[in-house]
């Protein structure tokens, strides 16, 4: 997120009990928090509690926290902990490989054929977007993209989720996650070929209406 | 056009992103993209879609969840 102060800034306000800087990332970070550990278990009155349970810990430990990750990397190491053990309480398994993470990302007949004089060349190009007004999305399409990604298969969304959402750096979502920087970038590739997919047709659908 | 070809093109794209192509993978991948606006659009609507999901708001916390959290900051800190 950005304009938060410093992570020594936080800490030392945090520690000092500064209410306001608490209910700073208490609602700048919540939103995503709860995105992440719905991935993990059954439930959103149960991911609300996971959430719950990591402020708790947060605020338990913020003397403890030594500043050897970044705060919000060490919050969420604390939720995706609390909401693994949760998962596994209720028998929610994230599968840790999935038929959805092979073959190709494009449909292939999208693709000329071999024999043709350009074969694995675009028969059409990919159509083209409308340049959106000052990067802003409109609320459609982020209620459109939600939906998307909860049709992703749980590790690809964790993965697209604390990368391009939360803007968490990859060795921090390897360690988070407990996978391998290779098994990311498959995770995260299919990921967003799937989402873009998603908004090719959410963009060709609205050219077809107007 | 370079030996690459599209459908291998589009498979590369965050291993492109992230940096991680060899030098000699790097280079074919940016041979291509000087020659196929094809690809150089499909490119650009990954960028697009990952700074999207960028400015994709979260969920509010449950309202008596957020006010307990501000007891319990407050209590913690007293």
């Amino acid at each position: 997120m950005a304009g938060l102060p410093s992570d020594d800034v936080l800490l030392e306000r945090l520690r000092t009990g500064d209410e306001d800087v608490f209910v700073l990332l208490l609602d700048g970070w919540s939103g995503g928090m709860l995105r992440v550990a719905r991935s993990f278990v059954s439930t959103e009155e149960s991911a609300a509690e996971v959430v719950q349970e990591t402020w708790l810990a947060v605020i338990e430990g913020i003397e403890r926290f030594e500043g050897r990750s970044s705060l919000k990397t060490w919050v969420y190491r604390i939720l995706t902990n609390t909401a693994k053990r949760r998962g596994t309480r209720e028998h929610k398994i994230v599968p840790m490989s999935s038929i959805d993470d092979q073959g190709p990302t494009v449909d292939p007949s999208r693709f000329r054929p071999a024999g043709d004089p350009f074969p694995g060349h675009w028969w059409d190009h990919p159509p083209a977007w409308p340049t959106p007004e000052q990067g802003l999305l409109t609320a459609e399409i982020r209620g459109y993209l939600t939906q998307a990604l909860a049709e992703l298969p749980e590790r690809q969304r964790l993965v697209v989720v604390l990368r391009d959402i939360e803007g968490c750096p990859y060795d921090e979502v390897c360690e988070l996650l407990g996978i391998t920087a290779a098994n990311q970038r498959v995770l995260l590739h299919r990921a967003r070929a799937f989402l873009r997919g998603r908004l090719e047709e959410f963009y060709q659908r609205e050219g077809d209406e107007s | 056009m370079s030996d690459l070809e599209c459908r291998e093109f589009v498979e590369r794209v965050t291993a492109f992103l992230e940096g991680t192509l060899s030098p000699e993978a790097e280079q074919d991948f940016v041979d291509h993209l000087a020659l196929c606006d094809g690809c150089e659009r499909y490119l650009d609507q990954i960028r697009q879609t990952s700074q999207a999901l960028n400015d994709l708001p979260g969920e509010a916390l449950p309202g008596d969840t957020r006010s307990a959290l501000l007891n319990a900051f407050r209590s913690g800190r007293s």
